[in-house]
Formats: structure tokens, C-alpha cells, sequence
């Protein structure tokens, strides 16, 4: 769970800004030795793991109410049971396929107008007051609209994923494209590049950090939106299993929901940035180190 | 060879950059063009070179005119701009299509004449300041070009860096002979490396002085006549007491 809040709040801290190309070439300083890899990884769980044995103690000794704060044990129990009667990998299926259709469509849609408003100024004064006007309304004022118009099925809640993941795919894109180094821009017109050609050899390989960090960052706010659409009504699918522990009264079902939100949000992250890493290899800045340590 | 007839800049802002400007280069000159900064000199370079189009006149390279980049002109720039993302081989064969094999073999061939052959497959982020420039000399060599523009292209490196990438960059002159145009603030280097030297003030930019210099390279920056050359130019800039 503690995954998953810091999840959100990175993807609302990059919605606005995709790091300036500036800050993309500057050198990082040689840093001092880290802990191996198979360390680092250690340290990772080394607070979730000593926070589930306090969690586990206070149930033991019941200082926490179990109808409030279930053990541990009593969660695993409960998702365990979910596995055997088969209905959890259900659910889990049902969220994955909503959070990838979602991510889809809002990904090929903030592409596409991205790269129109990054690359033409003409579009981009056309286009991006109204684009960046919609995205200061909060995304879960979309909601009647969506079921108004789409429904209460699996359309509203693909639609809605994919509008929380437009917005930082859009604007990392955008802001991206528009940053690309104007010198490097004119060594490829040097070498009679214009059009399709220099946005292939130059513009695109120069703004594909911003645009995965805009994946990344979209994707972590699909997961926050399948919460929501799953919330307005759903009957499948791990937010419903949460509505489902809150009205039966099964505090285990809930938390065993959340950890799931977060192993599931961290795992895709985590494969997204490992499937995109080959191309951020030429990047030395101090955010890219990080960035890799991070994934 | 290259001649810049009566050329004249203003860009958009009114600023006059470059007024009347006319020179004319000979096949395998060295032509250096020293000026303070803003006196329009980076702009006659990229006008020579099809990245600006000129207000007035034109640029004839070889009797055809000027409208844009082009093969013929290779250009580097005070910075190295190296592609990041790409490994040396593939920066200094940027300008050139065909097959991959064809052009790792001519990238070998280019990073062995700057001296960088073990760095191949290396990105730019691994290179110094001067291993990037040569780089980027090697890459503007690529096409063969028959001009070679330089803006400033060693003034971001340190003096020893420097005095050793005048002496590479006349190596690669005196094997391929293109002709060249070297913008510099540094009056030595002009007088160095230059058959002649040319002299601006701005603004608006204009030529004021133009001085062969008429001795063999490598030449003894310590001579009498060196020191009288630097000081007619120093005169013509208006930095000394005329």
C-alpha cells in the first residue's frame, strides 16, 4: 500500500514537466559506490517486511481490533481462499485487461496529438489551450459523463482509464518534442534532413526519455483510474473486491485488495521500464542513473 | 571557388548582421575570419553554408548558388553536437545512407584518421571535449566535401587541447585540400592556420581588412613578422590605439 500512494503521487508530480534536454546531457558527477544489485534489492524490503512483523505482533497480542486491522496471516488467508475458489485470478484478469485497453487508447491518442502539438507550432497554438484546460478539470468529474454517454460496461471504464493516462503521456511528449536541442536539429538539416527523416533520425530518439517517463507516469494514473471506474460500479475486478470486503464487512478482502493494486502497479512499472531501458542507455544524467536503480 | 557576392543579412528582429559583405575564396584556401563577438561573423559562416538565407546577394559555391544545405559544404560547429544517443561509428557516418556494413567500414576509416579508432562503438558521453570535436571533424569529412566551414571550433578547449587540434585540423587539411573558411576570435590561430585572414567589425557586420598572410605552415607564432601581422590586426579591430 505504501507502494502504491508513492506510485500516485510521482505520477501527479510528473504530470507537469518531462525533464529539459539540458538536464538530459549534463553530467552526472562519478557517484560513490553503491550497494551491488543484489543489495539494493534487499533494502527494498527490508521496511515492508519489518513493518508486516509489528503489523502481525499487534494483531497477535490484540492490540489492533481484528475486524479492523486483520494479521497478515489472516490476509493472506483470505486471498488464498480467493485463489482456491478461483475467483481471484478472475478479477485480477478483468483490471489487467481495463488498465491495457486503457492504456492503449490513451496512449495512441496522446501520441498522436503529442507529436502534432510538439512538432507544429501552428497546432500547438490550435490545440494545446484546450487540451491543457480539460486536464486542470479533475478526471473523476468525468464520470457521468462517461456512463452517460458509454454506459455502465467495460466502455466507460476503458474511457476513463485512458483519459488519466492521456494527460502526462501528452504533455511529456509535447513538452519533449519541443525541447529537442535546436543545435542537434541543425546538423540534421546540415545534412539535408527535413520532414519524416529528421523527425525519424533526430526528433524521435531525442524525445524518447520524456515520452517513457510520460508512459510510466500514465501508466501509474491507469491503475489509479481502473480504482475509480471499478468504484462506480463494477462486478468484477480487484476494485470491486474492495467494494465487496467494505460492504460484507471483510476488512482482510480490502487489504488484501490494496496489496495487490500496489504489487500489480510496482510490477507493471517495473516491466515497462525494464522494456524501455534500452533505449535511455546513451542517457547520462543523475535522473537516468536513478531512474535505472529505480526499475 | 567560393565567392560571397555583396551578401547582406537582417533577421527578423531589424538587426542588420552582416552588410554588403564580398570575398572570394580559391580552391584549397584556408581562408580565417577573426572579429570581436556579435560582429557577424558566425553569420557570414552560416550563410556560406545554407543554413541562413541571405537579405541580399548570394553565395556561389563552385558558380552554383547557395539556397540551402548541401553535400558540397561540410560544417563544424563550435560545439561537437554529437548525436547522444548514437555510437561514434554511427555519428560520423550521420550524413551518409547505405548499407550499414559499407558505412561502419568508412566510420573506421574517418575515426582512424582523428585518432579516435578505438572508439567506434563508443556513445559521446564517453569522449572528451577534444575527442567529441574531432569526432565532429570527422563526421563533417564524411561526405568528402569539397568545403569545410568552421565556427569557433576550438574555442570551448583548453590551450594544449587546442594548439594540438590546429595542428590535426591542418593534417587533414593538407590530405583532402578542401577548401576552408575558419571563423575564430583568436587572432593567433587565424594567423596560424590562415592563407588569409580576414578582418570584421560590426554593426552592422562588415569586412574591413583583408591580409595574405603568404608563408608556409607550420609557421613560428614567435617570428617578427607573425607579431606584426597580430598587431595589424589587433589595430583593425580597433582593440589598440591606431
Amino acid at each position: 500500500m505504501i507502494v502504491l500512494t508513492s506510485e500516485a503521487v510521482a505520477a501527479g508530480e510528473l504530470l507537469g514537466e518531462a525533464p529539459s534536454p539540458r538536464a538530459r546531457t549534463t553530467r552526472a558527477q562519478p557517484r560513490k559506490r553503491a550497494p551491488g544489485p543484489s543489495r539494493r534489492g534487499i533494502l527494498g524490503f527490508a521496511v515492508p517486511v519489518a513493518l508486516l512483523v509489528v503489523w502481525e505482533g499487534l494483531g497477535r497480542t490484540g492490540l489492533a481490533a481484528p475486524n479492523l486491522l486483520p494479521t497478515p496471516t489472516a490476509v493472506l488467508d483470505t486471498l488464498g481462499g480467493l485463489v482456491l475458489s478461483g475467483e481471484l485470478f478472475g478479477h485480477i484478469l478483468v483490471t489487467f485487461a481495463r488498465v491495457a485497453a486503457g492504456f492503449a487508447l490513451g496512449t495512441a491518442a496522446a501520441t498522436a496529438l503529442g507529436a502534432l502539438t510538439g512538432y507544429s507550432a501552428f497546432y500547438r497554438l490550435l490545440l494545446d489551450p484546450l487540451i491543457q484546460g480539460l486536464r486542470s478539470v479533475p478526471s473523476l468529474a468525468w464520470v457521468p459523463l462517461f456512463v452517460l454517454w458509454l454506459g455502465i460496461f467495460e466502455t466507460s471504464k476503458i474511457a476513463l482509464v485512458a483519459a488519466g493516462v492521456f494527460f502526462p503521456v501528452y504533455l511529456n511528449l509535447m513538452s519533449g518534442i519541443h525541447g529537442v536541442d535546436r543545435k542537434l536539429v541543425e546538423v540534421g538539416r546540415m545534412y539535408g534532413l527535413r520532414g519524416l527523416g529528421l523527425v525519424r533520425r533526430v526528433l524521435v530518439p531525442a524525445t524518447l526519455p520524456a515520452y517513457i517517463v510520460g508512459l510510466r507516469s500514465g501508466l501509474g494514473l491507469g491503475w489509479m483510474f481502473v480504482l475509480a471506474a471499478e468504484f462506480m460500479g463494477a462486478s468484477e475486478g480487484l476494485g470491486y473486491l474492495l467494494i465487496d470486503g467494505q460492504m460484507t464487512g471483510r476488512p482482510a478482502a480490502i487489504i488484501g485488495g490494496v496489496i495487490l493494486f500496489a504489487v500489480f502497479g510496482k510490477l507493471t512499472d517495473a516491466l515497462l521500464a525494464r522494456g524501455t531501458r534500452p533505449f535511455l542507455a546513451w542517457q547520462d544524467s543523475f535522473a537516468a542513473r536513478r531512474e535505472r536503480e529505480d526499475a | 571557388m567560393l565567392s560571397v557576392d555583396r551578401v547582406s543579412k537582417r533577421f527578423d528582429s531589424g538587426l542588420l548582421a552582416l552588410d554588403a559583405a564580398t570575398l572570394e575564396v580559391a580552391r584549397g584556401e584556408i581562408l580565417a575570419v577573426v572579429g570581436t563577438s556579435g560582429c557577424g561573423k558566425s553569420t557570414l559562416l552560416r550563410l556560406i553554408g545554407g543554413l541562413e538565407v541571405p537579405s541580399a546577394g548570394e553565395v556561389r559555391i563552385g558558380g552554383r548558388i547557395v539556397d540551402g544545405p548541401h553535400p558540397e559544404i561540410g560544417f563544424v560547429f563550435q560545439e561537437p553536437r554529437l548525436m547522444p544517443w548514437l555510437k561514434l561509428d554511427d555519428n560520423v557516418t550521420f550524413g551518409l545512407a547505405g548499407e550499414r556494413r559499407a558505412r561502419r567500414a568508412r566510420a573506421e576509416e574517418l575515426l582512424q584518421e582523428v585518432g579516435l579508432a578505438d572508439f567506434a562503438d563508443a556513445l559521446p558521453q564517453a569522449l572528451s571535449g577534444g575527442m567529441a570535436q574531432r569526432a565532429a571533424i570527422a563526421r563533417a569529412l564524411a561526405t568528402e566535401p569539397s568545403v569545410l566551414l568552421l565556427d569557433e571550433p576550438f574555442s570551448a578547449l583548453d590551450a594544449f587541447t587546442r594548439a594540438a587540434l590546429q595542428d590535426h585540423l591542418l593534417r587533414v587539411w593538407e590530405r583532402h585540400r578542401p577548401t576552408m573558411v575558419l571563423v575564430t576570435h583568436d587572432i593567433e590561430e587565424a594567423l596560424a592556420l590562415g592563407d588569409r585572414v580576414v578582418v570584421m567589425r560590426g554593426r552592422p557586420g562588415r569586412i574591413v581588412h583583408d591580409i595574405a598572410i603568404g608563408e608556409t605552415r607550420p609557421r613560428a607564432r614567435t617570428s617578427a613578422r607573425f607579431q606584426r601581422l597580430k598587431e595589424d590586426i589587433l589595430e583593425a579591430l580597433q582593440l589598440v590605439p591606431a
